[in-house]
Formats: C-alpha cells, sequence, structure tokens
C-alpha cells in the first residue's frame, strides 16, 4: 500500500504471476520493506493488536454461528449447549465474549495514543476520521452481539437502546418500530440483530484496509510528532515493527488469557445469564463497560432527545479534532500544557464509566453533569485555546535527532520510554 | 510528566471520592424513604466464603459435587427445575464424576416424556443418560399457580446469574484474586440467611420470608428450604444447614459452569506458554533491535 | 534490507557446526534464539488451531444419543420397521423363511464382498449366519445406507429380492450383501443388542 515495490520476483512462476497480480509485492512494500519511525514507542504496538483482535473475533465468531441459533426460544439453550456440550465451545464463547471488551481496551488505548501524540493531525485528517467509523462499527457490532444469548440485559439493554431513536422528532417512533420489526424487542429483532452481527465485522474488515491505506499514504506519526526526513530516521518494517508487535501482541495475550480462562465472567453481568423477561426489567440495568461513560453523558442531561443528542454528539465531535486543535506542534511530547489536560481528559472518561456505572440518583447525577460538560470542554475550548496559549518546547530537527539526544541522556531512560 | 501525572491523578481521586462520600451518605438516605422505589438489596451483602473451585489452580471437590447434588436431589428438585443439566453430565470428570452404572441407575428412578409413538401418543419412560433433569412443573405458569404466584427459578444457571457488587474498589482488586464466586456466596448467604428478626421499619409482606441477603428486596416467598439433619449424607459429612448449603451451592456452581476445571487447568497451560514465549520475543526483539538506537 | 529472520534461519546449519570458534559464539546463539521463538510461534498456532477443528466434531449431546431402544414385538415375518439411529435409519426386518433360504443358498465366491461388515462379528466372513442376529436368523438389521454414496435403498426391490438402491442401481441380496451395482460393501450392520425377545438397543 506504499508507493512502488522494490519487490524482486526471482522464480520464474513468482515472475509470472506478480506480472498479473502483483499482490506479494504489495505485502512487500507495505509489511515487509515499509519504511517506519525508528522511535516508536510500545503504544504504537496497538495497531497490531487490534488487527489481531478483529481476526480473533471474526474466527471465533464464525465458528460460534455454527453452533448458535437466532431464536428467542432456543438462542439461550443454544448458547448453554456450546458452554456445556460443544468441543471446547466454553472456550471459544469466553475468548469471544471477552476478546469485544479487549477489542475495546485497546481501541481506547490506540485512541488515547493518537490525540496524546497528534496522530490526527494534517495531513492524517482521513486516516483519523477513518478509525471513527471504525469505532462507531465496533459499537453497533458489539452491541448486537450482547443481545445475542437473550438474557435479561440483553434483552433489557436493546430496549434502552433502540428506544434511543425515538427521540427523532416525528418519525422517531416508527424508526424504533422498524428497528424491533414488531412493537416491542422480540424474535425479529434478535433474527436481524444476528445478521447484521455477523455482517458488520466484515465491513469494519474493509474499513481496516482503508485505515491502513491512508496510514501507509501519509506515514506513520512516532512520538516525537517530527516528520520522516531522510532514511536515517526510518527502519525497515520487517523485522523490526514486525518482532516488536509480535512482542506486543503476546503480552496483550496475556492480559486476556488473564480474563478468559480465571475471569471469564468478571466483565460481564450476571443478569445476563438470567433468560430475557420481556415482563420484568432488572433493577438496575447497566450496559457493558465499554459504553459506560457514553451512557453516563446519556443520563446527565434531563431531556430525552437532549441526551440522545449529547451521547452521539460525544463520539461525532471526535471526527472534528484535527481541526479543533490548533497547535502547530503535533506531540504532547513537547505540549507540557496540552499534555496535562490530556490527562484530565483520560481522568474524566475514567470517572464518567464509573458513573455510567451507578444508579443515576443524588450526587451522580450531579457529578455527571459536571463530567459531561467538561468533556465537550475538552474538544470545544480546551483544545484551540490551548493550542494559542501555549509555548511548546523547542521541536527537535529531526527523529534521529531526537533520538540521538535521548541515548546520549542515558540509555536506561530510553529503554522505558521506548 | 510529574505534574501531569499529578493533575490526573487528583482528578481521578476527585472523581472516585465523590460518589464513596455519597454511598456514605446512603444509610440516612434510606431510613428517609425506606420504601423508596430505590431501595439498596441486599440489606445484609454476602460473606466470601473459601471453595475449592476459587483461584488460579480451583478445581471443584467431587465428594462436595456429589453431596449437592444430594441436597438439590431430596430437597431443591421438589420445586426447582435444573434443566440445562442432563444425567450424562453428573458423570462428568471435573464435576460430580459418578460411575457410568450409577448414572444410569440414577436416570431410571425419573420418568420422562417421551414420543410421539406410533399411535401419536405422548408417553412416559424411565430417563436415560442422554435426557435433561425433568423440571418439577409443565412450564412457568404452572409453577407460578403451585406457589402462590411466584414461580420457582430454574437453577442450572443460578451460581453465574447472582452475585452481589461489593463496590468499585473491591472490583479492582478482584482482577487480581481472581474473585468470580459472588455466585456461590450469594446461595449459600441466602440459605443459611434465615430465622433473621428484621430490623425496626422493614415491614415483611404477606406470604414471604425475611432474608437480609435476598438480592431483590427483604423478604423472598421461598421459605427457609433447609434444617439441620434434613438430609443423610453417607460419607459423614456434617448434617448442618451450613454445610448443606455450602455443598449445594458448589453443585450449583458445578451445574453453571461445568467446565470450570478443565478450564483453569488448560488456563494454567496456556499462560505459562505465553509467558515463555514473550520472554522469547523480548530477546528476539532486542537481539534484532541491538544495533538501532531508538 | 532485509537482514532479518529469514536469512538467519537459512544460514543455520554452516553456523552451528562450528560453534568451536569464538568468533562464530555470537551467531550461532542469535539463530538458536531465531530457531526457539519460531518454534514456540508453531507450537502456538497449532494449539489454537485444535479447539478451532475440534468443535465441528460431534458435540458431547449428539455421542450421548448413541444408543437407540426399539419395540419390535410388532414386527411379523415378512415385515420391516426403519428407526433414526443417530440419525441415519436402520433397517429392522423380520425375514421369511424364504429369504433365508435363499440368502444361505448364495456361494461366498458369488459375492463382490466377502465381508460380514458387521460390528458385531467384525471379521467374519458374509454368510448369512454372520449378517442376521446370532440365534434369531430372521432378524437382519442393517443400517439403511447405500455404501456407494450415501442414499436409501428401497426394501424388497431389485433382481435379489432384497434392497436396491434407486440412486445409481446397486442391488442387495436379502441378506442385504451387495450383488451388483457401484456399491463397494455389503449394507452395514451396527452393533446391537437383544435387550429381551421383543426389545433390541442399537449402538
Amino acid at each position: 500500500m506504499a508507493g512502488t515495490s522494490t519487490y524482486q520476483p526471482k522464480s520464474g512462476f513468482a515472475k509470472w504471476f506478480e506480472a498479473r497480480l502483483p499482490i506479494v509485492g504489495l505485502v512487500h512494500s507495505s509489511f515487509v520493506v515499509y519504511p517506519t519511525p525508528r522511535n516508536l514507542n510500545y503504544w504504537w504496538t496497538f495497531g497490531a493488536i487490534l488487527s489481531v483482535m478483529l481476526g480473533v473475533q471474526i474466527i471465533t465468531g464464525v465458528v460460534l454461528a455454527m453452533h448458535y441459533t437466532p431464536h428467542a426460544t432456543l438462542a439461550m439453550g443454544s448458547v448453554e449447549h456450546i458452554m456445556r456440550d460443544v468441543n471446547y465451545g466454553w472456550l471459544l464463547r469466553y475468548l469471544h465474549a471477552n476478546g469485544a471488551s479487549m477489542f475495546f481496551v485497546a481501541v481506547y488505548v490506540h485512541i488515547l495514543r493518537g490525540m496524546y501524540y497528534g496522530s490526527y493531525k494534517e495531513p492524517r485528517e482521513v486516516l483519523w476520521i477513518l478509525g471513527v467509523i471504525i469505532f462507531l462499527l465496533m459499537m453497533a457490532t458489539a452491541f448486537m452481539g450482547y443481545v445475542l444469548p437473550w438474557g435479561q440485559m440483553s434483552f433489557w439493554g436493546a430496549t434502552v437502546i433502540t428506544n434511543l431513536f425515538s427521540a427523532i422528532p416525528l418519525v422517531g417512533e416508527s424508526i424504533t418500530t422498524w428497528l424491533w420489526g414488531g412493537f416491542a424487542i422480540d424474535n425479529p429483532t434478535l433474527n436481524r440483530f444476528f445478521s447484521l452481527h455477523y455482517l458488520l465485522p466484515f465491513m469494519i474488515a474493509g474499513v481496516v484496509i482503508l485505515h491502513i491505506w491512508a496510514l501507509h499514504v501519509s506515514g506513520q506519526n512516532n512520538p516525537t510528532g517530527i516528520d520522516i526526513k531522510s532514511k536515517d530516521d526510518t527502519v525497515p518494517f520487517t523485522p523490526h515493527a514486525t518482532i516488536k508487535d509480535s512482542f506486543g501482541i503476546i503480552c496483550f495475550f496475556i492480559f486476556f488469557a488473564w480474563f478468559v480462562f480465571f475471569l471469564p465472567n468478571y466483565l460481564g453481568h450476571p443478569d445476563n445469564y438470567i433468560p430475557a423477561d420481556p415482563l420484568k426489567t432488572p433493577a438496575h440495568i447497566v450496559p457493558e463497560w465499554y459504553f459506560l461513560p457514553f451512557y453516563a453523558i446519556l443520563r446527565a442531561i434531563p431531556s430525552k432527545l437532549g441526551g440522545v443528542i449529547a451521547m452521539f454528539s460525544s463520539i461525532a465531535i471526535l471526527i472534528f479534532i484535527p481541526w479543533l486543535d490548533t497547535s502547530r506542534v503535533r506531540s504532547a511530547t513537547y505540549r507540557p500544557l496540552y499534555r496535562q489536560f490530556f490527562w484530565i481528559f483520560v481522568a474524566t472518561g475514567i470517572g464518567l464509566g464509573y458513573l455510567g456505572s451507578q444508579p443515576p440518583e443524588g450526587i451522580y447525577v450531579i457529578a455527571g453533569r459536571i463530567l459531561t460538560f467538561y468533556y465537550f470542554a475538552h474538544f470545544l475550548l480546551v483544545m484551540p485555546l490551548i493550542g494559542i496559549l501555549e509555548r511548546p518546547k523547542s521541536v527537535p530537527s529531526s527523529i534521529t535527532e531526537a533520538v540521538l539526544a535521548k541515548t546520549r541522556s542515558g540509555h536506561g531512560a530510553a529503554e522505558s520510554k521506548a | 510528566m510529574s505534574l501531569a501525572g499529578l493533575a490526573g491523578i487528583a482528578a481521578l481521586a476527585l472523581v472516585l471520592a465523590v460518589p464513596a462520600s455519597a454511598q456514605e451518605a446512603e444509610p440516612a438516605a434510606e431510613a428517609e424513604h425506606h420504601e423508596g422505589a430505590t431501595a439498596h438489596y441486599p440489606i445484609h451483602k454476602p460473606e466470601p466464603q473459601s471453595w475449592t473451585f476459587a483461584g488460579f489452580f480451583g478445581k471443584f471437590d467431587t465428594a462436595q459435587l456429589q453431596r449437592g447434588f444430594q441436597v438439590y436431589r431430596e430437597v431443591c428438585a421438589s420445586c426447582h427445575g435444573l434443566k440445562l443439566v442432563a444425567f450424562r453430565h453428573l458423570g462428568q470428570e471435573g464435576g460430580p464424576h459418578f460411575g457410568e452404572e450409577e448414572v444410569r441407575a440414577l436416570a431410571a428412578e425419573y420418568q420422562v416424556t417421551d414420543g410421539p409413538d406410533d399411535a401419536g401418543d405422548m408417553f412416559e419412560r424411565p430417563a436415560r443418560p442422554s435426557d435433561y433433569l425433568p423440571s418439577p412443573f409443565a412450564n412457568d405458569q404452572a409453577a407460578a399457580a403451585a406457589n402462590g404466584g411466584a414461580a420457582p427459578p430454574d437453577l442450572s444457571l443460578m451460581g453465574k446469574a447472582r452475585g452481589v457488587s461489593r463496590g468499585v474498589l473491591w472490583a479492582l482488586l478482584d482482577f487480581f484474586t481472581q474473585y468470580q464466586e459472588g455466585g456461590p456466596d450469594y446461595i449459600h448467604a441466602l440459605l443459611t440467611g434465615y430465622d433473621q428478626q428484621p430490623a425496626a421499619g422493614v415491614t415483611v409482606p404477606e406470604g414471604t420470608h425475611y432474608n437480609p441477603y435476598f438480592i431483590a428486596g427483604p423478604a423472598l416467598a421461598m421459605p427457609k428450604p433447609l434444617s439441620d439433619g434434613q438430609v443423610t449424607y453417607a460419607d459423614g459429612a456434617p448434617g448442618t444447614v451450613d454445610q448443606y448449603s455450602r455443598d449445594v451451592s458448589a453443585f450449583l456452581m458445578w451445574a453453571a459452569e461445568p467446565h470450570l476445571t478443565e478450564r483453569k487447568r488448560i488456563g494454567f497451560q496456556v499462560f505459562l506458554f505465553l509467558c515463555i514465549f514473550a520472554g522469547l520475543l523480548y530477546v528476539t526483539k532486542k537481539k534484532v533491535w541491538s544495533g538501532v538506537s531508538h | 534490507m532485509t537482514p532479518g529472520l529469514p536469512r538467519a534461519i537459512g544460514s543455520k546449519g554452516s553456523d552451528l557446526a562450528s560453534t568451536d570458534s569464538a568468533h562464530r559464539a555470537e551467531p550461532t546463539r542469535r539463530d538458536f534464539l531465531y530457531i526457539a521463538t519460531g518454534a514456540a510461534a508453531a507450537v502456538g498456532a497449532v494449539a489454537v488451531a485444535w479447539p478451532l477443528i475440534d468443535q465441528m466434531n460431534p458435540d458431547a449431546a449428539a455421542l450421548a444419543l448413541a444408543t437407540t431402544d426399539v419395540d419390535i414385538s410388532t414386527v411379523a415375518p415378512g415385515a420391516s420397521v426403519t428407526v433414526k439411529w443417530r440419525g441415519k435409519p436402520v433397517f429392522i426386518r423380520n425375514r421369511t423363511p424364504e429369504e433365508i433360504e435363499a440368502a444361505k443358498a448364495v456361494p461366498l465366491a458369488d459375492l463382490p464382498d466377502q465381508n460380514s461388515r458387521n460390528e458385531n462379528a467384525p471379521t467374519a466372513t458374509a454368510d448369512d449366519s454372520n449378517r442376521a442376529a446370532a440365534g434369531k436368523e430372521n432378524w437382519l438389521i442393517m443400517v439403511g445406507i447405500c455404501t456407494h454414496l450415501g442414499c436409501v435403498p428401497l426394501g424388497q426391490h431389485g433382481p435379489f429380492g432384497g434392497w436396491f438402491c434407486p440412486c445409481h442401481g446397486s442391488a442387495y441380496d436379502t441378506a442385504g450383501r451387495i450383488r451388483q451395482g457401484p456399491a463397494p460393501e455389503n449394507l452395514h450392520v451396527p452393533k446391537y443388542e437383544f435387550v429381551s425377545d421383543t426389545q433390541i438397543r442399537i449402538g
């Protein structure tokens, strides 16, 4: 996906094939000789981790679909059949269920890494927006996947989320009825959610290809935020990035395995092991943890339509970051003020997540409103103003210079950062 | 960096501290509207018990599961189904592990409905190992009708379908201690939680039984199911309510998560492999990057 | 441009052969490291592949349905019943004396498949006594699936008075043995036992 290939086919067949479909050359130029900044730290391995997690989810998902039955009366039974009788079914289901959570862990790290190092800034705006689209598709996919076991949380989660659309003036009711295929969440809803849950990951994969394409056009950002200026600034993707990504992936798998084998239900909710009951809402319904910050924003606004608009805006606003950030410097490494507000933003996100898990009463509501305000203020006020007010530190003239300066100042320090 | 870190930690602390103080204020709020719609149950949180299947090397205790099954069979089964468990599952290694003949004999003690036969009629026959445990009631409506309007829930997934939140700090700690036993802790607490005097101001509705550990209110429709000496164990384990509750909770955890022992065993192997593999990759990575300062 | 894995692994032979040289010690250790890491990756890949493959094998519930009890008290001589066992049809035929005689009269040498194909007598020859139920020669119990490509043959059809497969014309005799057509083997006799005179358990 990057420029012209330097790949030279050796055998006669390879030459014949390459002349007709230059796919080996494409892989060679994109993932072998592709120049990658020499100073990438481990936060950059999350792109590879996300690709692998998408693969894990698709593979385990296709396999689970071989045993799952998308029918209101049979769905939970088929999931339990997978858990009890299908060979390694428990492993496959726990991989898939926890894999979704791991996917979000990785995507949040990936997004925050982009925000910290200014990876959204010119010329990477399209790359960033494609990422936001992937994030949206992930949320839709995860939401519909959580409905499939047809437990109480599945059912009532689906009810609450689809009812968001009823806030739309005039056509809202018609839209929810259309989404449901009935007058409440029922079998038609489950069936279509299953169909879409199977489809969307392949759409994600398609947008991921565009995302990587755009990445390889503009080149990777790096911790200094400085453009690649010479060949000295880079190392070939293979083996350098390949091996580093592999190490990152396996470390992430250790974290993943901790959940799958020892805490498989830690991130789930006990109520989802109770069969769906359209006549009885659980006492305290909460979405999956990765939606909690957005759920808190939804509840912070004391108006149905307002809450829905706020929630969707909280994601849509990410699209405009490239233009909301007015700074000339990309990386927070050289932006002492922005860096602190970045961490306050991270804390705000965690705080919103916590509030999303608590009942909407008393002080939680007030705290939710304050943090919701700050969430939006970070993008709409802090980002534009800091870019203007802040005096960035002096930026090195090249990646190599930055690296050598760091190496000189002590190898140990350099290692811990890299 | 330190300033940024401080700012972040301060903000985080603020966020966590606000709700913490809110929680402290709760009893007062509860007293104010003690029958409020969002009252917080259970009144008492379950005490965490010690389970053989907890933790990194946890596994089910076969003898305990067999005793637990006996309690289920002799006490619970008259009202509660266990429809996701088949008789063959009772012979599972890592589970109750009854012998093949035992399972066959056990199944034959039950009658299940089969059919239709050649005349088109359903008929009763002794159960086979491949059959699922028959439920005491034909459907939820029949169960509710026979039990004063409250259908006794099926227990197949009860070991995972109940859990009392212990708050955010415990949740963080639970990640490291691998605490996943909220279900059996709850069942044990509920079964041993009868016979207590309701606190002042708590009204117990007619036809329900006070139990401060019940997750959805001050009292539940199920009367105290277990009493000392009710079930006679063959292996000499004490015939106390506490022991019965412990055993049946463990059994229900197995019923909800029958592959737990296998899962943790494989998990240990996977963990070991991944750590070694990660170590190799790290050293390889060091070698690959040895000539490049970065 | 790529001083990495492929070349290093490719050169292992010569490097391993010269460990005595202190000069060479470094590359050898590096090659060993690469091989060990690659081997660990391969082991991991295989370990991951197995559950993905094994999940398609019959699950525990399917395996548990391995036996079927059949009441044969109502099956008169000259009549058959077809029952389902493991999702497949099983023919249970109460043969007439004429059918038994016809089957016994066939010399072994005339049979394309001389193996009994009987799981209750796995190594026996295809004599009628090895095909029918032991001690109850009127009972013939077979999986009703043509050994050619899996169709269900029609009973009491075809040139040999036994079974005839409509798909590709395989003809079986009154002992369910292949006599003519593309099927390579006699109809299979599953494992079964007489629980009582009127009750058999298949599987």
